[in-house]
């Protein structure tokens, strides 16, 4: 199970790399394990305003339909739109191409575990 | 093409189509439309398949062989209760002066359909131990979103506009915050205790004066009972809100518990479920439901009342009005009634007996070789995973494709959501011993083909049924909606 060390996870399993005040984010990979074929993803609007631990996307797959909740409250500044096309990215590759949103933090934040404590979370 | 009689039947529009003496209508040219309807004349022939009589009864014949139902095999889909449907109740239904008559009839000619109507109101009140019914849904998630009116209506009436929040376990069936969110409210999740019920401090952390209800199912979708079901309504209650209960399981303790005992003020019944109703392929349904006082006021308008001898429809003035077109689907109604009937007020609890006592019977008898998640007695379904099979890369959806190969329609599969692998088992009180044996010795031979090391052969089941494994992910990523498909 890959937990890459340089990325914050949240305990609804998705993922964030902040640089400067911007945060992408994205599932993890035993979110999109657990969900299977994912088969549609939901994105935001760009410009939207979004909260921390509330749902700002929505994953498909072929066994159920999950929100995605934001990790940091903020403005939604980009979106993968590569996703709309291509939504196995978030099998194939969730830390990299398949990333699902960029937040323009506005300060708030979910309770974020790095990558040591969300191993020791999975496992629990 | 046919194997054993079983036939690959094409679509009609993939036969020949050069006429093969179809069947001609007599009497039926130019000559004889109207003038005022010429103009709306075909200008070429309709480009209908041309096949004889014989060929089209057996294309549809051969169609249907294809399903698989209730009255062709066991179908333990968990949280759908798909029990066996009696034929009598459809000799019932037939009757002529059930069958033949119209909701816009006057009150005085329809007395018997609206007598035994009434009859059904007040048997579902007092099963349900919530004593005011309307029988108009026209489906479980339409009773839903009927109560959660209802609920909206009372919090109204008192003049409470803050409250906009529904609290929903994260175990619940996905129709229920749908209909919540239909009605304006905001679904907020809760998240379940490890053993898969509510958690009584999560609760009372998100009770507030915001809350205008909970929706709960019980026993839940795992199965299990909510055994803090009397600690979980007080806490709803005393925080000003009301407690909807999701009666789709019913069936776990119908004459034996009520609803309206544990401090549920408003639960929907799916008769297609408990009461034995037709159920699948879309419908149709009906969704009663049953509230207490406090929402006796805004039921659905008509309700049917009996005044002296005399059945009547009425209108309550604080009533949310209508939800359907008539008083309700009576034809799958009077059938539901039929049922109940059959067993009685005395014997009614033996429905519950019977499904509980199946489901724990499967339980038992597989918890050995299959995880068993939340171990201890079941009600009317049994819940596994694939824990176990996944040692050998064997999943869920593997195991339930190799049950078709053995005959057996599969279980539920990946629900509720908080399971991983989950496989929602339920038999129902129809089933008899014999068949739960051999759906059982089905499960145990799948389990031991998966730790033979026979992986592959299952990961592309099923073998024998008309269409092999079908790619469900391109399914949904490339679906073609055309046929034939356009390149």
């Amino acid at each position: 199970m890959s937990i890459p060390s340089d990325l914050l996870y949240t305990k609804e399993h998705e993922w964030v790399r902040e640089e400067g005040d911007v945060a992408t984010c994205g599932i993890s990979e035993h979110a999109q394990e657990a969900l299977g074929d994912i088969v549609f993803v939901e994105l935001p609007e760009v410009g939207a305003a979004v909260e921390a631990g509330k749902p700002f996307a929505v994953v498909e797959s072929v066994k159920a339909v999950s929100d995605v909740y934001a990790p940091v409250s903020g403005e939604v500044i980009e979106t993968n739109s590569q996703l709309e096309s291509s939504p196995e990215l978030v099998n194939t590759d969730c830390y990299g191409e398949g990333w699902i949103a960029k937040i323009r933090g506005s300060g708030g934040r979910t309770e974020l575990l790095d990558a040591a404590a969300y191993a020791t979370f999975l496992e629990e | 093409m046919h194997s054993a009689l079983l036939h690959d039947e094409p679509l009609l529009f993939e036969y020949d189509t050069h006429p093969q003496e179809p069947i001609q209508l007599p009497g039926v040219g130019g000559d004889t439309v109207p003038d005022h309807l010429t103009p709306f004349l075909r200008q070429n022939p309709a480009n209908l398949p041309q096949l004889s009589e014989p060929e089209t009864v057996r294309h549809f014949v051969r169609l249907s062989q294809w399903n698989h139902h209730i009255e062709s095999g066991f179908y333990p889909l968990g949280s759908c209760t798909m029990k066996y449907n009696p034929r009598v109740n459809e000799q019932l239904a037939r009757l002529p002066g059930f069958a033949d008559i119209h909701p816009d009839q006057p009150e005085e000619t329809v007395q018997g359909m609206l007598a035994l109507l009434f009859e059904l109101q007040q048997w579902l009140g007092a099963i349900s131990g919530l004593p005011h019914v309307t029988l108009q849904p026209a489906a479980g998630a339409h009773g839903e979103l009927t109560g959660m009116m209802m609920i909206h209506a009372y919090h109204a009436a008192l003049g409470d506009h803050r409250r906009t929040k529904v609290l929903i376990p994260d175990s619940a069936h996905g129709t229920n915050p749908a209909s919540a969110a239909l009605c304006g409210f905001t679904p907020v999740e809760i998240p379940s205790a490890a053993n898969g019920r509510i958690d009584l401090n999560t609760l009372r952390a998100n009770l507030n004066d915001e809350v205008a209800a909970l929706m709960l199912t019980n026993p839940n979708t795992t199965g299990m009972f909510e055994s803090d079901i009397a600690e979980i309504t007080a806490l709803v209650h005393e925080a000003g809100a009301l407690v909807y209960g999701d009666g789709a399981n019913l069936n776990a303790m119908v004459g034996v518990a009520r609803p309206g005992d544990m401090g549920i003020d408003c639960l929907h019944i799916n008769v297609h479920k408990t009461f034995a109703t037709p159920h699948g392929g879309g419908g149709p349904g009906a969704g009663p439901v049953a509230v207490g006082a406090a929402l006796a006021p805004f039921l659905p308008a008509p309700h049917i009342r009996k005044e002296g001898a005399r059945y009547q429809l009425y209108h309550s003035e604080q009533s949310i009005g209508p939800v359907l077109g008539s008083i309700g689907h009576s034809g799958v109604l009077l059938r539901a009634a039929a049922y109940i009937a059959a067993f009685g007020r005395d014997h009614l609890h033996k429905i519950a007996h019977d499904a509980v006592l199946g489901a724990n019977y499967i339980r038992v008898r597989l918890q050995e070789t299959y995880h068993l998640p939340f171990p201890g007695i079941c009600k009317h379904e049994c819940l596994l995973t694939d824990a176990i099979q996944n040692r050998h890369g064997i999943k869920t959806l593997d195991i339930a494709k190799a049950l078709i190969d053995r005959g057996f329609h599969p279980m539920t599969i990946y629900f509720p959501l908080i399971v991983h692998g989950a496989m929602l088992i339920e038999p129902t009180e129809t089933e008899s011993k014999t068949t739960l044996d051999a759906f059982c010795d089905a499960m145990l031979a799948i389990a031991e083909q998966a730790e033979q090391g026979d992986g592959d052969a299952m990961q592309t089941a099923p073998h024998h049924a008309p269409t092999r494994r079908l790619d469900e992910t391109l399914a949904a990523r490339k679906p073609t909606l055309n046929w034939p498909p356009t390149s």
